[in-house]
């Protein structure tokens, strides 16, 4: 089976063509300041050292958030239409639990990984090995940086961070927990190969049409209309005319 | 069949996730309009984060439904188009990436296409173009009189100095209780109504061809906040009427100065407010009585508000006049002719 795996969820843009758990190529960009510009151009440059055509590839496998808004809708945006129209397969991963794949395996420590989500909040999500697979043990969610130290001193477990650790971060992380190792920078960059063996074991979605990122957070001009509106929201708000 | 050239077109620069397959340029096979008014009127106005992840929503549907009642197949077509530019740029990113994302599945070409441009070609659909030509060209977002003295060869002659023409009716339907978007409303009580109030006709005798209705509006609200004040009813049908009156003034008094300086052989109406019948009407009777040998050429009304196919029918000529991007295509928010 040949996957194209794509995230572009933060800084970093990642790719990767895996077959059959295979690396065939990867690049991984951190000096990327448009994902738009960069993405398809790599995709366009891996497959032809590779000798792949688009129309030999069997799954698109995407980070599909959470991370920076417009990083991760043009990573699904690239995955739903390249899936929908070749007509072949889409599998979605949480790009907390990219980020944690490679550390949980080689520490064998739960891994909790974080995405700064401004005003001391952050994306995040834990993850643990278990029988040689990544489980969840702490659900991706959009939280303040002290519920998540709550939740880390509630478990009584040491556990590694990575992702996004910010200077600010790591002082609160060192004053009010003892159960927290920091990553080093090497364990917080998305790995599309680690993307893309864990997608060949996801089963694809069933609706591809329908598929769209976990922002984890809605618009905050949704949140205020809510607010001002209980009850009123409707199922759908667009419409073909 | 053998000389059949299909583009397929994607239009996402505002609210509006649209996909088309349009035939030789001038004839419509699908066109697919996705709106999400009924989304940004809750916040009156367009939440540019909203709108992208509503186009993200609607993407892939769109696209399939365009072929299939196009009928046609992706080995069918001669090219993708796409909109990159002007607009917002979340929503921009949507139709790009996807365009892109098809053109390079099935190594079809990519062209890239102005938005305005394609609110010229709407015109396309009602006739053939000849030129010169000149094109008013007025929508929510620009106001602009473009001078196209050959094929694809767009020179801006006049643009908006402020706020577009539907701005102004958005940000005045405001402060008189309308929905977003107030165009349609107010241009159905203007019709009820008179040019009572005389507002102010903004740069109507300058010579050159730029716009403002910055003065329109603030000249506007203080008249409706002063009688509020003074605690006096005024009428909005005559308010409406007045304000139009004031807008399809200055908007013909700068196409008569551009057609005097500039003689063309057609005129283009285009854009979201060229469906107001007011204006229509005043361009329309401007030329009998003025400019009888310019033909006017006015968008469907259909095809005035965003859409793909007028996209497909710029993508078209685009096409054959060896217009070309690669994979880096981005958005390009603020992009002029
Ligand atoms: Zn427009």
């Amino acid at each position: 089976m040949k996957i194209l795996s794509i995230d572009t969820s933060n800084a970093p843009l990642a790719i990767a063509l895996v077959e059959d758990d295979q690396l065939v190529a990867e690049t991984t960009l951190n000096v990327t300041k448009n994902h738009s510009v960069f993405l398809m151009p790599v995709i366009e440059q891996l497959m032809k050292m590779a000798s792949w055509t688009p129309a030999e590839l069997n799954r698109i496998v995407v980070a599909k958030g959470p991370g920076s808004y417009t990083g991760v809708r043009i990573a699904v945006t690239t995955a739903k239409t390249l899936a929908s129209t070749l007509k072949i397969e889409l599998v979605g991963v949480s790009s907390l639990a990219v980020m944690a794949k490679d550390p949980a395996e080689l520490t064998n420590l739960p891994v909790i990984a974080i995405f700064n989500a401004r005003r001391n909040t952050v994306f995040t999500g834990g993850y643990q090995m278990e029988q040689g697979k990544l489980v969840s043990f702490i659900e991706d969610a959009h939280m303040e940086l002290s519920e998540l130290i709550e939740k880390i001193n509630e478990k009584q477990q040491p556990v590694l961070i990575v992702g996004d650790i910010l200077p600010e971060f790591k002082n609160q992380f060192e004053t009010n927990s003892k159960f927290i190792t920091l990553g080093n920078e090497q364990s917080s960059f998305p790995s599309a190969f680690q993307l893309g063996l864990m997608g060949a074991k996801i089963n694809p979605v069933s609706d591809i049409d329908s598929f769209v990122p976990d922002y984890l957070r809605i618009t905050e001009a949704e949140m205020n209309w809510q607010k001002s509106h209980p009850g009123e929201l409707k199922k759908s708000y667009v419409r073909e005319v | 069949m053998e000389n059949r050239k299909l583009i397929l077109s994607f239009e996402t620069s505002c609210d509006e996730t649209s996909i088309a397959v349009i035939e030789n340029g001038d004839t419509i096979l699908s066109n697919i309009v996705a709106t999400q008014i009924d989304s940004h009127q809750r916040f009156g106005g367009v939440v540019p984060e909203v709108a992208s992840r509503h186009h993200i929503e609607q993407i892939t549907h769109c696209l399939n439904e365009a072929l299939e009642t196009a009928k046609v197949d992706y080995n069918d077509l001669s090219a993708v188009a796409v909109t990159y530019g002007p607009g917002l740029v979340g929503s921009l990113l949507i139709g790009v990436t996807a365009a892109k994302a098809v053109a390079f599945a099935h190594d079809l070409p990519l062209v890239p296409i102005n938005h305005m441009a394609g609110h010229i070609y709407a015109a396309r659909f009602v006739d053939q173009f000849k030129y010169p030509q000149m094109a008013l060209l007025v929508s929510g977002g620009h106001t602009e009189i473009v001078y196209i003295e050959s094929e694809y060869d767009f020179k801006v002659l006049g643009e908006t100095r402020d706020d577009a023409a539907g701005e102004a009716y958005d940000k005045i339907g405001r402060v008189l209780g309308v929905n977003y978007p107030a165009g349609k409303t107010i241009d159905e009580w203007a019709h009820e109504g008179h040019d009572t109030f005389n507002f102010p006709r903004a740069m109507e005798k300058d010579d050159n061809y730029d716009f403002s209705f910055s003065g329109l509006k603030s000249s506007f609200i203080n008249t409706v906040h002063n009688a509020e004040q003074r605690e006096e009813k005024l009428d909005t049908k005559d308010l409406a009427a007045s304000f139009q009156q004031s807008v399809i003034d200055v908007l013909a008094s700068k196409t008569e100065r551009a057609l005097a300086d500039y003689p063309v052989k057609q005129l283009v109406l285009a854009g979201g407010v060229a469906a107001n019948q007011g204006l229509r009407d005043r361009i329309e009777k401007d030329l009998n009585q003025k400019f009888s040998n310019v033909q006017l050429l006015m968008a469907p009304l259909k095809l005035c508000g965003d859409n793909a196919a007028m996209i497909g029918a710029a993508g078209q000529v685009a096409f054959d006049h060896k217009k070309r991007t690669d994979m880096s295509l981005n958005a390009v928010p603020g992009l002029s002719f």
